[in-house]
C-alpha cells in the first residue's frame, strides 16, 4: 500500500460533562490513502464526526479533550500544532464541507468574498483580480450558472443547493490534498442531493483529493465511498472495502444496519430494525458496546465482559472487524444487491 | 346491514361513507405575504394550491415531495391546525372545513397528528405521564380510576414501560420520544393519525422500530395513516397508495405499484431516479434524470404547469393550460401532465427498460 495521507492512530477524545465524562472517541485508528474516498458510518453518537473534527482542532476544548492519540499528517502529528499551524492547514491542504450551508457560510459577504477570502488567506501573494478570476472558475466547476453575477449575490440568495455547491467550490479553492466532507448531503432533498453527489465526483475528478466521507447515509455510502470504517459508540467496529462492506460484513452491527434499511427492491412486510437504544457513551455497557443490541451474542459471557479487539479477515488483512464470534457471520446473514433479495 | 329495502342511491352513499374516510376537494391554503409598516398583504405563499385527495378507510396514503412543496402545510390544514383559504375536508361524511373550535372537538378525537421533531413536539416540563394524559383530560375522559391504568396501557402500546411514566422527554432518546409522541395520539382512540415525517429525524436502526410499531398498531387498531414523508424508501414501504407532490398541487397519485413500478409524470420519474442506489453494485447502472435548476418560488409559481420549468417535455401548452390530475395516455391512475407516458426510472443499465428512458439522463 502507498504511505497514507493522513493517519489516526488510538485517538481517543473525551468530553466533560455535567452528567460525567463523555468518552466520544475510544482507540479509533484508521489511514486515509491518497485519492480514496473513506466513508466513516454510524448513528448519531458514534464519534464519527468527533473522531475527525478533533485532528482538525474544530472541537472545543474544554470541554473536549484529547486524552490520547496521533494523527500523522505529512509527516506532522496535528494533534501537536499550535492553532496557527492548525488554521494554515484547514481551509488549504486540509478543507471542510459541513453538513449546512446556511449556518456555515457567512450571511453578511457576498459569496465571492468568501471564496476570495479562501483563497487569499492561503495565498498571500494573490491579487484582486487574479482572486476573483478564481473564485468565477471554481464556481463554474461546481456547476453554479451565471457565476460572474452570482459572485456578488449573498447567501441567502442562493437555494440550499446552490449554497452547498458554493461551500464546496470554497473547500477546493486551494487544492486540498484531503477532503473532509461532513453529512455533506443531509439537509438536501432528494433531487439536491443526486446533484450535490456529482458535484463532489467532480470536484474530486479536480483535486485528485483524499476524501473522508461522514455520514450516516448508506446511500451516499453505496455510490461514493472506496472503503468504508464503521463506527458504534465511539469506537471502529468495522472496516473493509465498500463491496465487503455490503455483501459480506463480518459486524453485528454492520449486518444490522443493512437489514434495518427500508429498500426500494425488495418486498417485505416488516423491516428488521436493530432492538433497543444507542448506549450512553457516559457508562457504556461493559464489554462489547453493541452487545445488549446484538443478534449474534446470543448472551454469551465474553461479550459482556470483553472489549472485542479489531481482527483481520480475508486476505491482505484489509478487512477487520471486532467482534468474538465475527466468523459465525455468514453472506446468507444479508440482503444483498438488486435482484439477489429476498 | 337489514334485508330491509333501500333505494340503490342511499346504499351507494353509504358505500361511499364507509370507504372513504377522508375526502379533500380542491384545498388551498395561502399564507400572506406582508410588507412596509402598515403590513400590506403584497402577496401570497400557495403552499397548498387545489389539493383533491381521498383516503380511504384503514389504508396509508403515502404523501412525498421535496421541501417547500406544501405537503406538512396540506396535513396541518386537513385537521385545521390552520384554516384554509378555500376548498373543502369531508371527514367521516362531514364537511368540517366550516367547523368552529366546540365543533372540532369531537373531530379531533378522531384525527391525530404525530409531528417531526420529538425534541421540540414534547414539552420538556411534563412527565411522560402528564404527556399522555394530556389529551384525556382536555377531552374529559381522564378518571381517577381508570386514567393511570390507561397510561400505562398506553406506554405498553408503543414499547414503553410503565415505569417511564414519571421521567421527563429529555432523559429519552429520540426513538423513544417519538413513542411516546405516538402513545399520546393514541390515547383517544383516533380512526386516523396524520404522521408528519415522523421517522425522518431518527437514526435508520430506530427508523425501523417506529416504522414497525406505527404498521403493528395499524394492524391492531384498524388506524387509517396520512403519511407525510420526503423519504422515497420509507413511503413506499408503508404506504398502500401514494400522492406526489409539487409545489402546492398533485402531481400524480396511484397506488404503490403503479407510482413506483410505472410512474407517468415527469416530476415523479426524476425524483425516482434520484433515489441513492441500494448497493455499490448498482454504480454506473442506474440512469438518472437530471433536473435543471431549482424549485420556483410557491409565491410565484410558473403559469400553466408549474413543474414546466424543470421539465425535458415542456412544450407551449404547459405554459398556458394547468393540466388536470386524470388518467391519461392508457394509464390508470390519475396524472397531471399534458405528456404523461410510462417509464421505468428505477431500472438498471442491464435492463431493457433502462435504455429506453428519453429523458436528458447521466449514468451514475
Amino acid at each position: 500500500m502507498p504511505e497514507p495521507v493522513l493517519a489516526i492512530r488510538d485517538l481517543t477524545v473525551e468530553f466533560h460533562t455535567e452528567d460525567g465524562v463523555v468518552r466520544a472517541v475510544t482507540g479509533v485508528s484508521y489511514e486515509l490513502q491518497p485519492g480514496e474516498v473513506l466513508g466513516v458510518v454510524g448513528e448519531s453518537g458514534s464519534g464519527k464526526s468527533v473522531s475527525v473534527l478533533s485532528v482538525l482542532g474544530l472541537i472545543p476544548q474544554p470541554p473536549g479533550r484529547i486524552a490520547s492519540g496521533e494523527a500523522l499528517f505529512k509527516g506532522r502529528d496535528l494533534l501537536t500544532l499550535s492553532k496557527s499551524e492548525l488554521r494554515d492547514i484547514r481551509g488549504g491542504e486540509m478543507a471542510m464541507i459541513f453538513q449546512d450551508p446556511m449556518t456555515s457560510l457567512n450571511p453578511v459577504l457576498t459569496i465571492g468574498e468568501q471564496i476570495s477570502e479562501a483563497l487569499r488567506a492561503h495565498n498571500p501573494g494573490m491579487g484582486d483580480a487574479a482572486a476573483s478570476a478564481r473564485t468565477v472558475e471554481l464556481l463554474e466547476l461546481v456547476g453554479v450558472p451565471f457565476a460572474e453575477r452570482r459572485v456578488r449575490q449573498h447567501p441567502h440568495e442562493f437555494s440550499g443547493g446552490m449554497r452547498q455547491r458554493a461551500m464546496i467550490a470554497m473547500a477546493i479553492a486551494n487544492d486540498p490534498t484531503v477532503l473532509v466532507a461532513d453529512e455533506p448531503t443531509t439537509a438536501l432533498d432528494v433531487t439536491i442531493q443526486a446533484q450535490i453527489v456529482e458535484v463532489l465526483k467532480a470536484a474530486q475528478r479536480e483535486t485528485h483529493a483524499a476524501i473522508i466521507l461522514i455520514t450516516h447515509d448508506l446511500g451516499l455510502i453505496a455510490e461514493l465511498a472506496d472503503r468504508v470504517v464503521v463506527m458504534y459508540a465511539g469506537r471502529v467496529v468495522e472496516l473493509a472495502d465498500v463491496m465487503t462492506i455490503f455483501r459480506k460484513p463480518r459486524h453485528p452491527y454492520t449486518v444490522g444496519l443493512m437489514k434495518s434499511l427500508a429498500r426500494l427492491d425488495s418486498e417485505q412486510e416488516w423491516l428488521e430494525p436493530i432492538p433497543g437504544q444507542p448506549p450512553s457513551l457516559i457508562s457504556p455497557p461493559p464489554g462489547c458496546a453493541f452487545h445488549p443490541r446484538c443478534a449474534q451474542s446470543q448472551g454469551r459471557a465474553v461479550c459482556r465482559s470483553d472489549v472485542p479487539v479489531l481482527r483481520s479477515f480475508g486476505e491482505g488483512g484489509d478487512h477487520v472487524s471486532a467482534c468474538h464470534f465475527a466468523e459465525e457471520l455468514s453472506v446468507a446473514h444479508v440482503r444483498v444487491g438488486a435482484g439477489e433479495g429476498v | 346491514m337489514s334485508e330491509a329495502p333501500a333505494t340503490n342511491f342511499s346504499e351507494e352513499a353509504a358505500a361511499a361513507r364507509s370507504d372513504d374516510i377522508l375526502r379533500v376537494e380542491g384545498l388551498v391554503k395561502h399564507f400572506p405575504i406582508k410588507s412596509g409598516v402598515f403590513k400590506h398583504t403584497v402577496g401570497n405563499v400557495r403552499a397548498v394550491d387545489g389539493v383533491d385527495l381521498t383516503v380511504r378507510r384503514g389504508e396509508t396514503l403515502g404523501v412525498v415531495g421535496e421541501s417547500g412543496c406544501g405537503k406538512t402545510t396540506l396535513g396541518r390544514t386537513i385537521i385545521k391546525l390552520v384554516e384554509p383559504t378555500a376548498g373543502k375536508v369531508v371527514f367521516d361524511g362531514h364537511d368540517i372545513t366550516k367547523f368552529k373550535r366546540r365543533q372540532m372537538r369531537p373531530v379531533r378525537r378522531d384525527i391525530q397528528i404525530v409531528f417531526q421533531d420529538p425534541y421540540a413536539s414534547l414539552n420538556p416540563r411534563m412527565t411522560v405521564r402528564e404527556i399522555v394524559a394530556e389529551p384525556l383530560r382536555i377531552h374529559g375522559l381522564y378518571t381517577r380510576r381508570e386514567g393511570s391504568r390507561r397510561v400505562e396501557e398506553l406506554l405498553r402500546t408503543v414499547g414503553l414501560s410503565p415505569e417511564h411514566a414519571n421521567r421527563f422527554p429529555h432523559e429519552f432518546s429520540g426513538g423513544q420520544r417519538q413513542r411516546i409522541g405516538v402513545a399520546r395520539a393514541l390515547a383517544l382512540n383516533p380512526r386516523m393519525m396524520v404522521l408528519d415525517e415522523p421517522v425522518s429525524a431518527l437514526d435508520v436502526s430506530i427508523q425501523a422500530q417506529v416504522v414497525n410499531l406505527l404498521a403493528q398498531l395499524q394492524n391492531d387498531f384498524g388506524l387509517t395513516y396520512l403519511f407525510i414523508a420526503h423519504d422515497l424508501s420509507v413511503v413506499r414501504h408503508v404506504s398502500d397508495r401514494v400522492a406526489v407532490m409539487y409545489l402546492g398541487k398533485i402531481m400524480e397519485v396511484g397506488t404503490r405499484e403503479q407510482i413506483y413500478g410505472v410512474p407517468m409524470h415527469p416530476y415523479t420519474q426524476a425524483l425516482l431516479s434520484a433515489v441513492p442506489i441500494d448497493s455499490p453494485e448498482q454504480r454506473g447502472k442506474r440512469k438518472r434524470i437530471v433536473l435543471e435548476g431549482d424549485v420556483p418560488s410557491p409565491a410565484n409559481p410558473p403559469s400553466g404547469c408549474r413543474f414546466r420549468t424543470r421539465c425535458w417535455k415542456a412544450q407551449d401548452i404547459c405554459a398556458v393550460e394547468d393540466p388536470a390530475l386524470v388518467p391519461r395516455a392508457g394509464g390508470a391512475h390519475p396524472v397531471a401532465c399534458h405528456f404523461a407516458e410510462e417509464m421505468k426510472p428505477l431500472a438498471l443499465a442491464d435492463d431493457p427498460a433502462a435504455a429506453a428512458i428519453k429523458a436528458p439522463t447521466r449514468t451514475v
